[in-house]
């Protein structure tokens, strides 16, 4: 503030405007800063204590190791099984989220008249708005006690009912961005194929799809990207057990459980058990950083045809 | 042959009839599931919601148990996140779309942006963690939390302002610079005004997703048991979804249905504020 000051006061000697707009300007450029201080204070603030971590524990027995024992005795570091669970909640929440959000977006953008979409889509949008720490509540109190009454050998903390609730939490983005993907295909391209005598769901599937499948992959990787990174679902309902496993009616644990399960405790500044969390959080990062890499690199080949 | 034809328009029909119910069939699980979700915390819920409820601390009795100190946390929380990201959101809007145009440092900004909006919100704990409760300070402080949020929810602001400031007409801002008026006349008093809808409409959306964030706070340190009101930016502090968070994983059912009372509370308040902001949108829209 005091430097804007300073600068209108000089500017009773020049051209009284200019000051001021420069003032603005560098002004603005300054917090336009911002989200580049804070890409590069997100990475500085993973890696520097990973580095840390990495002096401790050899990379290779990290990234190779099988058993997840941090807060035990013995002691060990193999992020296998948090990435083997996380793995196991995000491919179930997929099995769950393409096909209903495709469903549903072929139904909004081929079936649905304009009203109905009016009503449907912002219903939709709904879903996505409600906080994950209500879908954690669903998926262990709802979803989990009804897994149990079919599977009565199910786990009250199980993958599956953590599967569900993220595969619900992310129907509306696929949805919503295939629905985008197929409101921009040409109405001409749809015309053509009825007049060659197809059908409505012919259309859809032969023409309207592929035309926006990068679109929709696209959806598909960002839903992906989504579930690899959510975190109150699979902490309150997927369990606190690493273990690599594919049942999915048995409890896990994900990397981002296990983040939130050591900030919960008191762990002290510096020790073993902090710098682990770091070391999940960059591999959780850099899952997630590949994933939205290959959903940009996706959109923009579709935009250059 | 005319056997055969219809034979295959009549498998195409059946098809086209499958594919036609599978997509239905699938709007309407989408649509089920948000009716199961909103019923079943309405009736969890509904029997706790009372004024008791809204008024008392957190208790070790479900009875006697309120999120006192969970709403004035989440009203300081948002209050600090909308005065840091509504500023420096709209800020660097304004600057990529009336300064930079397409220059490589506005490229480069807006990839970081887009990365932003894609990284994980548990992440935005770490650099909370550590840029603003160790080195800066603030320690689990409510002022630690909303700069968090604010951080976190500010490509949602940027974006949002971003494409309220380019729809607005060139001839108005032509119009201003023919009158004489320099660049931030025209953006102060043409520009802005003509995206102010969006850019609220922006905001709110940005806020509403940032008061039902709850892994951030935790990783810097929000208490889960607070039997006080915050009394300033750096007092420790819980918040509506932390509290809810803590409510739900206890055996007894009476903390379930006051976790459930929670979340109609917290709902309550994020769909009230979707409303708004799509009241907004619907009514500048049609001008």
């Amino acid at each position: 503030m005091s430097k804007i000051n300073a600068l209108s006061r000089k500017s009773k000697h020049g051209p009284k405007r200019r000051w001021g707009e420069s003032a603005i300007h560098a002004l603005l450029f300054l917090l336009s800063m911002v989200p580049i201080i804070t890409t590069f204070g997100i990475i500085y603030a993973l890696f520097a204590e990973t580095f840390l971590f990495f002096q401790e524990v050899s990379i290779i027995k990290f990234l190779t190791g099988t058993v997840w024992s941090p807060l035990l005795v013995p002691k060990q570091f193999g992020i296998l099984p948090l990435v083997a669970g996380t793995l196991l909640v995000t491919a179930g929440a997929i099995l769950i989220a393409v096909p209903i959000g495709l469903g549903s977006a072929i139904f909004l953008s081929e079936y649905a008249s304009p009203r109905t979409r009016r009503i449907i889509k912002p219903l939709i949008e709904i879903l996505a708005g409600i906080p994950t720490v209500v879908y954690g509540y669903m998926a262990l109190l709802f979803i989990s006690p009804l897994i149990q009454k079919v599977f009565p050998q199910a786990n009250i903390f199980n993958a599956a009912a953590a599967a569900i609730a993220v595969g619900v939490m992310t129907v509306p983005m696929v949805a919503s961005l295939s629905e985008d993907a197929m409101s921009a295909v040409p109405a001409g391209l749809r015309e053509a194929a009825y007049a060659l005598g197809a059908n409505r769901a012919e259309v859809a599937t032969r023409v309207v799809v592929p035309a926006a499948a990068s679109g929709i992959v696209a959806s598909f990787v960002l839903a992906l990207s989504r579930a690899i990174g959510e975190t109150m679902i699979v902490m309150l309902a997927a369990g606190a057990t690493p273990r690599l496993t594919a049942n999915p009616l048995e409890s896990i644990q994900t990397i981002t459980a296990y983040i939130v399960q050591v900030s919960l405790g008191e762990t002290p500044w510096g020790s073993m058990e902090y710098k682990t969390i770091f070391a999940a959080g960059s591999v959780l990062f850099i899952m997630t950083m590949i994933m939205n890499l290959v959903a940009t690199r996706i959109t923009r080949k579709s935009r250059r045809i | 042959m005319m056997d055969q034809a219809k034979g295959q328009s009549r498998a195409r029909k059946i098809k086209a009839r499958l594919f036609y119910l599978a997509c239905l069939s699938a709007i309407i699980i989408s649509l089920g599931a948000l009716a199961v979700l909103l019923t079943d915390m309405f009736i969890r819920g509904f029997g706790s919601l009372s004024l008791s409820f809204l008024t008392s601390f957190p208790s070790r009795f479900p009875a006697k148990a309120g999120i006192k100190s969970a709403i004035f946390g989440t009203i300081w929380m948002m209050s600090l996140t909308a005065l840091f990201c509504i500023p420096i959101g709209i800020s660097t809007a304004i600057f990529l779309e009336e300064y930079t145009g397409n220059s490589r440092l506005a490229a480069f900004i807006k990839i970081n942006i887009s990365n932003l909006a894609g990284v994980p919100s548990i992440v935005y704990g770490f650099l909370g963690l550590a840029v603003f409760v160790r080195a800066l300070s603030f320690n689990r402080s409510v002022l630690s939390g909303s700069l968090t949020l604010a951080l976190l929810v500010m490509p949602i602001v940027i974006v949002s302002s971003q494409e309220a400031i380019r729809v607005v007409p060139r001839a108005l801002r032509e119009a201003s610079y023919a009158l004489g008026g320099t660049r931030w006349q025209t953006i102060r008093r043409v520009v802005l005004p003509s995206s102010f809808p969006g850019i609220v409409t922006g905001v709110i959306l940005a806020l509403s997703r940032a008061i039902g964030e709850t892994a951030p706070l935790i990783m810097i340190g929000a208490l889960t048991f607070i039997a006080f009101v915050p009394d300033g930016p750096f007092s420790e502090f819980t918040a509506l979804p932390i509290q809810i968070f803590n409510w739900v994983p206890r055996p007894q059912a009476g903390f379930h249905q006051v976790a459930a009372a929670g979340v109609l509370v917290l709902l309550g308040i994020i769909f009230f504020m979707n409303g708004i902001a799509s009241i907004i949108r619907n009514r500048f829209e049609r001008h």
